[in-house]
């Protein structure tokens, strides 16, 4: 199995765990920088992992090639392989809907999916529709009828409700529940949600 | 200086009104970073072995095969001789990745001594060693002196099962130890201040050394104040290999190990007189905190009852361990003591709500049904409980809340102005999912005359002035008063470089749209940032403290809820509930009424789902997970009402209240619906069916 990978777009094992790094010094929460305190020396160590197979994915727009064990899931790809911790881990075994992402297009739950199964798929997460500066028109919305209080189920509901206003631009809020059917949130902010994704869906601007 | 007092909400840009949550975006598109998002270089992931059994003790461990993993590092196997329940803490591994330490953990070999244990409350309350000293009170005569002089007496037995918290963001944390003698611990915790404490005892290093940050959290609802178990293992492995580490609980370890609320079981017999007031209560009531046995179910809660005589006492039981839960014993308190002045006030043929008002004495609380009556439409109630026909039967219900929500530890705050027309504002305080990151910036901008998105709002690490934990609701009452103090100091020394700039008093200046105002000569004024370039050098820097005479505790509460009951299969169905809440000053109504829905639905899921099994025989829970420990979705989500009720012009914390009422209002509103009483939670469809067999 080749190490080092140089087609473009692709980062190889070494490369995305010294770009991890810098992923943590840039990360920002509310426009507050968190600050890791890590020396640069401290060189992570991961081994070559058995069996690991190359899987080809497409995130947010940009390619993506990596070596992963088979057991590794979707989601665990996403998040720490990649850091793209939008889409969470909460219960680990398709309950709670924390994990959802687009895949082709489609809903799904990350963690039910093996990233071997998800190889060359297109996967969209919260993070590819819109930044805390440019954010989506649901995103804008969530924020504005507080369709979130700790924060934690919200990249879910926000997919979740992506994908119904993909397929019914103007949906109805009994579609809108239905498409949130599989999205658990423990704060309690359903109906601001329901609010949110109705306001977007008349604002007639889209997903 | 002059008396601080809240500003106006009539005329205020920010406070009393709708502000979105300045940690939205980035919570909406993945921005924000959480304990469970961070990734550090060279991190190392942390698993934890956990006891099996309900009660057994560690004969032998061998963890050599796990040592010798390629990829483990770091090996523990001293946390615990014994499990006390099953999912104790017994052995944890740190591993390049998850993958590994799952792996390491299943390779580490334990002989168990199994020894007998009692999982429920039931089997528990019958073995005097495992039942603590009894709580106990009494007022006026005994009660067996007044049954047979009352209009009416029930005696029934109630049952509130355990329920847990199931924040979406499990415990955890990254701990990074920096050698000689510090480290820095990302936590998900409801108090960055008070865990430090915990930590540096497990790092054997003073708590300055720690830095405990937690910028967004994912729930906690009581259960997040200390570092825990896993925040000690999390500590020792860093320390072991001066690496970071990370060690997020599994959703299994959650539910089994990570706190819960007591159950209740609550044998009661009342008295009523013909006109509706409680005569007489005699209550017995045991739980279960898992292995300790206090109790604290206050009775007769919020009723005025002039003769009664309570007991309670907690029974010790081999199962995870109980931990504050948003309002703790207020809902079994509440489940209770309303069920029966229902039930005394139904079998009297009288207005459930009207014998509510007769018998307690806060007039808010008064008020507040008769307002939450006419928001329900309290009148289309069945007059004669269950008297509808047909599959579909409606009917409503009413319950009251009674909480703290004052002042707890005071607080600092830093307020600082420089000289480039920054403004920023820190407190050591966290944001719960509660809009605290927002109205800490809110209450500066708003004396500044500034736009929200020019101060800089910094909380969640403890590196910042001190403040509290996130408990008993206290955190709005004890922050914003100390973020007010500071900003009212800054605002002073401000002025008065302003007004000598300006040529005029303090007195005659004002501030908005960024700018300072004479409000003698509109034509004298001066930009914000123009006064803040004269400001001397190294800009404004104040402190403030919790000013007392900004917050008070006590609020009232009262919830009606419509339930819909399907009488062929039993299911039943929230369709609206009203929320009326005291809750006081109002720094954010969008964050406040998002506080009160939340409470709402977690009181719902309480009336109709969430039970936490366990096993007798295995000794083990049987829902630790999200698929078989049951909350509400979003098909089952009803119509909600919040309604902030302004008492008076002091801050009040309502994070709690919210919650205490719901599951009481959909147990009587299920009785008026069905003439169906069901005294046991959740209400299943199958319990309805046992119920109508036996009550209608």
């Amino acid at each position: 199995m080749p190490e080092e990978k140089s087609a473009k777009g692709e980062l190889s094992r070494r490369q995305f765990i010294r770009a991890s790094g810098a992923a943590v010094a840039a990360s920002t929460v509310a426009g507050t920088l968190i600050s890791a305190n890590t020396k640069a020396d401290a060189a992570p160590t991961v081994p070559a992992a058995i069996g690991a197979v190359d899987v080809s994915l497409k995130v947010n727009g940009k390619a993506h090639t990596l070596s992963l064990q088979p057991r590794v899931t979707l989601l665990d790809a996403l998040r720490e392989r990649l850091q793209i911790t939008g889409p969470k881990r909460i219960c680990d075994r398709g309950n709670c809907g924390g994990c959802t992402v687009m895949k082709d297009g489609k809903p799904i739950y990350a963690c039910m999916m093996l990233a071997v199964d998800a190889h060359q798929s297109e996967i969209l997460t919260v993070e590819g529709m819109g930044t805390p500066e440019r954010m989506s028109v649901i995103q804008e919305k969530f924020v504005e009828h507080d369709g979130l209080m700790c924060g934690f189920c919200t990249p879910g509901f926000v997919t979740s409700v992506h994908a119904v206003l993909q397929k019914n631009p103007s949906a109805t809020m009994d579609e809108i529940r239905r498409g949130c059917a599989g999205n658990i949130c423990r704060c309690g902010t359903f109906n601001r949600v329901f609010e949110a994704a109705v306001a977007a869906a008349r604002s007639g601007r889209g997903a | 200086m002059q008396d601080v007092r809240w500003n106006d909400p009539r005329t205020s840009r920010y406070l009393g009104k709708s502000v979105p949550r300045l940690d939205g975006p980035g919570k909406v598109t993945g921005a924000a970073k959480y304990t469970y998002d961070m990734v550090l270089p060279g991190m190392l992931h942390a698993k934890v072995l956990r006891c099996p059994h309900a009660n057994a003790r560690v004969a032998s461990i061998d963890a050599s095969a796990a040592q010798r993993m390629p990829g483990v590092h770091a090996v523990i196997t001293d946390i615990a001789g014994a499990g006390r329940f099953a999912g104790q803490e017994i052995a944890a591994v740190a591993a390049d990745t998850e993958e590994i330490a799952r792996d390491a953990i299943r390779a580490i070999k334990v002989q168990w001594e199994v020894e007998p244990h009692v999982v429920s409350t039931r089997r528990g309350m019958r073995d005097e060693r495992r039942v603590g000293r009894p709580r106990e009170a009494t007022r006026g005569q005994d009660p067996e002196s007044l049954w047979s002089s009352a209009a009416a007496v029930i005696e029934e037995e109630y049952y509130c099962p355990v329920r847990e918290h199931l924040s979406l963001e499990t415990h955890g944390l990254v701990v990074q130890w920096q050698e000689p003698d510090r480290a820095t611990v990302w936590l998900s915790t409801q108090a960055v201040h008070g865990s430090r404490g915990e930590l540096a005892g497990a790092l054997g290093i003073p708590q300055q050394n720690v830095e405990v940050i937690c910028e967004v959290m994912g729930g906690g609802f009581g259960s997040k104040f200390g570092p825990g178990v896993e925040g000690r293992i999390a500590a020792r492995l860093s320390k072991m290999t001066g690496r970071p580490v990370k060690l997020m609980l599994e959703r299994y370890d959650e539910q089994v190990a990570s706190g819960n609320a007591p159950d209740a079981l609550m044998r009661v017999k009342a008295a009523m007189s013909a006109d509706g007031r409680l005569i007489a209560l005699d209550s017995k009531i045991w739980g279960t905190p898992g292995n300790g046995n206090n109790s604290g179910i206050p009775m007769p809660y919020i009723y005025n009852v002039p003769n009664f005589k309570t007991w309670q006492a907690g029974v010790s039981t081999n199962t995870g361990g109980a931990r504050a839960w948003r309002a703790p014993d207020r809902p079994p308190a509440s489940f209770l003591m309303e069920s029966v002045v229902d039930e005394l006030a139904n079998k009297l043929g009288l207005d459930p709500m009207r014998v509510r008002q007769l018998n307690q004495n806060n007039q808010v609380r008064n008020r507040q049904l008769e307002l939450g009556a006419q928001l329900i439409g309290w009148e289309n109630r069945n007059k004669a409980p269950g008297s509808g026909t047909g599959r579909y039967r409606r009917g409503m219900g009413c319950a009251l809340s009674e909480w703290g929500g004052g002042m707890g530890q005071p607080c600092n705050c830093d307020v600082k102005i420089g000289t480039d027309g920054s403004v920023y504002v820190g407190i050591g305080t966290q944001d719960l999912g509660t809009g605290t990151r927002t109205y800490v910036g809110t209450i500066v901008a708003e004396d500044f005359g500034l736009p929200l998105s020019r101060v800089k709002a910094d909380i969640g690490r403890s590196s910042l002035p001190v403040a509290g934990g996130s408990g008993g609701s206290v955190t709005a009452a004890s922050v914003a008063p100390a973020v007010k103090d500071a900003s009212m100091k800054a605002r002073a020394r401000f002025l008065e470089v302003a007004a000598g700039l300006m040529n005029t008093s303090v007195a005659d200046l004002e501030m908005r749209d960024a700018k300072v105002l004479s409000k003698s000569n509109p034509a004298n004024s001066m930009t914000f940032d123009q006064v803040c370039a004269k400001l001397p050098p190294g800009g404004i820097q104040v402190s403030g403290t919790t000013l007392a005479s900004l917050q008070q505790g006590g609020v009232a509460g009262a919830q009606f809820v419509e339930v819909e009951v399907d009488t062929w299969t039993g299911r039943i169905q929230p369709i609206k509930v009203v929320a009326v809440q005291d809750c006081g000053y109002v720094l954010n109504k969008l964050t406040a009424e998002s506080q009160l829905i939340g409470g709402v639905i977690q009181g719902l899921c309480m009336a109709l789902l969430e039970d936490r099994k366990m096993d007798e025989p295995t000794g083990r829970m049987l829902n630790p997970n999200m698929e078989t420990y049951k909350v509400l979705g979003s098909l089952e989500v009803p119509e909600i009402v919040p309604v902030l009720y302004e008492t008076h012009d002091k801050v009040a914390g309502i994070g709690e209240p919210a919650v205490i009422p719901t599951a009481a209002a959909c147990v009587n509103a299920v009785y008026n619906a069905t003439g169906v009483r069901l005294r046991t939670l959740p209400m299943t469809p199958k319990r309805w069916f046992e119920a109508t067999e036996t009550n209608q």
